[in-house]
């Protein structure tokens, strides 16, 4: 066993906590600061570019002219599609982890296998996607290939977040509706569930958020189409890819700017709406 | 009856994120595997030359490269992420917590392009540009710069928890003996939670060794082992997206190749954090004991 070095005691401890906090505060304030940086940057430079035409036209030349019409669609069909996809079953796994199991090897496995999705880079479930869905089961670069690869990555999002509200519920919650006759399915999806409902919803609003600002996992699994999807089989480009597009192909900077702008203004409206939801909630069982 | 089958449901959804681990395993494995054995794993761990048209697939300068943006990422993420962890967990009023903490947790909504893209248009021309530093500026320090930043909510959100898990008995037992806030905060508190802290260091660095879009975008990408951080460097990660657009047959295969390593990598940090995690949860079942927080094992 170590114990910790102690320094020499350069100034009184009184003085020395002075400093410390002043660093520390400081140092917490930089943090904050570089984030209203990051969104001040963004959006300074490219609010200016965006209009309703830039949202409602299509893009068109790569991107340099027109809008992003079909890359929002795009992000929107490939989200919607990792949200349907996961949210069942998520929340399944948060019921059977919070109501019908108690701790054990079971439980275990399970969060062992959650918490290392939670951990995998989303390149490798790109590279992952673009084997399986795309190439083995022959769905090719599509909305379908990019929503279920982002179903598989947003899962542990949504099992972790839901298990928490359900386990927030009260137990009397639980004891009341079974002791009105209630079976325990039913005094699940009668009582405990709508009470999580906002914790839960919280989960999936964060699936959201992932799901749209992902990059990595959608470009090779739902390629890079702008052209307007009118099928799951269809492939898409989406806001972030675009984006991504626009930078490194230097397509156009001031399109950049712009989509980076309805980017990030989306992911803040998602987090505000996340976090409200959650702070109700906390509010709720307190 | 019913309630049987909806429990046999459950339990298969519950069994699905272990279940999509080892499909994710057995594909990444599957098509990486064949050039592996055609090329021998040696070729792939030892071999420092990447020329894919000319069959050589050494990924030497790629896991330097990771493992040079990841350091220099922990030692801008880990100061800066524990000094957050701390200010919220020990010294914020709650109203300036409850303000600062959504704020931090914004910062991993951010899309990593958008982090990318900072990186190239403010920090890639500013290393450039600086007479100190110079280059190119597209090099393994933008790389480390951006990636400390990204991986500061993972540090800063298991470092909170493991900080407030930390009994109140112990805070009020070595003010008792008349430390001060910031002598019980380090000789106490951060020693108590050391666990819980490092396995968010851990989580954080397979953060950094699994960005993939904001790398690229700053890391300059050219494969060569960096004799300064001023350099250009290709992580793993970088390697595969740079490629994966054009490629095929064997050159397809090594970059698969190259995800297996990655994935190894990662589990084995997954590992290590869980690790860290539950020594910390079995240690406080054990002993209440205030003393065993204060020694470094």
């Amino acid at each position: 066993m170590i114990t910790l070095p102690r320094l020499p005691r350069l100034l009184h401890p009184r003085h020395a906590q002075v400093v410390a906090k002043a660093v520390l505060w400081a140092m917490t304030l930089a943090t904050v600061g570089v984030l209203f940086y990051i969104i001040y940057f963004v959006l300074r430079r490219g609010l200016g570019h965006v209009g309703w035409d830039f949202l409602t036209e299509m893009p068109r030349r790569s991107g340099s002219v027109g809008g992003i019409f079909s890359t929002i669609v795009g992000t929107l069909y490939v989200t919607g599609v990792g949200v349907v996809v996961a949210t069942p079953i998520g929340l399944g796994a948060a019921i059977y982890l919070a109501e019908y199991t108690r701790e054990g090897r079971l439980t275990r496995i399970v969060r062992f296998g959650a918490e290392s999705l939670a951990g995998v880079p989303s390149i490798i479930f790109g590279l992952f996607g673009f084997a399986f869905f795309v190439t083995y089961l022959r769905f090719g670069w599509s909305i379908l290939s990019g929503g279920l690869t982002l179903a598989f990555m947003i899962l542990p999002t949504i099992i972790r977040t839901s298990e928490e509200a359900l386990r927030a519920v009260p137990q009397s919650y639980r004891e009341v509706a079974l002791s009105l006759g209630a079976s325990k399915w039913q005094a699940i999806v009668r009582v405990v569930m709508p009470a999580a409902a906002p914790g839960i919803l919280t989960g999936i609003i964060l699936g959201v958020g992932r799901s749209v600002s992902e990059t990595a996992a959608v470009i090779f699994t739902s390629g890079v189409s702008l052209k307007m999807p009118h099928s799951l089989f269809d492939s898409t480009r989406t806001m972030s890819v675009h984006f991504y597009t626009l930078t490194m192909e230097s397509i156009s900077e001031p399109k950049a700017y712009a989509t980076a702008a309805v980017l990030v203004i989306t992911i803040l409206l998602i987090n505000v709406a996340a976090y409200t939801l959650m702070n109700r909630f906390t509010r709720k069982f307190r | 009856m019913k309630d049987r089958v909806i429990e046999k449901a459950l339990l298969l959804a519950a069994l699905s994120a272990i279940g999509i681990l080892a499909l994710i395993t057995i594909f990444i494995f599957r098509e990486g595997l064949p050039v592996v054995f055609s090329k021998g794993p040696g070729e792939f761990l030892t071999g420092t030359v990447w020329q894919p048209s000319r069959g050589h697939y050494g990924l030497v300068p790629m896991i330097v490269g990771s493992a040079i943006v990841t350091f220099g990422a922990l030692i801008i993420g880990v100061p800066l992420g524990l000094a957050c962890a701390v200010v919220l967990a020990e010294m914020a009023p709650p109203r300036a917590r409850k303000i600062l903490k959504p704020t931090i947790e914004l910062l991993a909504g951010i899309p990593s392009v958008v982090y990318g893209f900072i990186g190239m248009m403010i920090l890639v021309p500013w290393i450039r540009n600086n007479p100190a530093l110079g280059g190119t500026g597209s090099s393994a320090l933008a790389a480390s710069i951006i990636l400390g930043i990204m991986i500061l909510p993972t540090i800063i959100g298991i470092s909170i928890d493991a900080i407030e898990a930390v009994p109140r008995s112990y805070r009020e037992g070595s003010r008792a003996l008349g430390a001060t806030e910031w002598q019980t905060i380090t000789g106490v508190v951060i020693p108590a939670a050391r666990s819980g802290i490092v396995a968010g260091v851990i989580l954080g660095m397979g953060r950094a060794v699994g960005e993939t879009m904001a790398v690229i975008m700053v890391a300059g990408n050219s494969v060569q082992i960096p004799d300064s951080i001023l350099k250009p460097v290709r992580t793993l990660t970088a390697n595969i997206a740079l490629e994966m657009s054009y490629a095929s047959g064997q050159h397809e295969q090594a970059l698969f190749a190259t995800a297996i390593v990655l994935f190894i990598i990662i589990m084995l940090l997954n590992s290590l954090a869980g690790l860290a995690r539950r020594k910390k949860k079995r240690k406080r079942k054990l002993k209440g004991d205030p003393a065993g927080g204060v020694e470094v094992a």
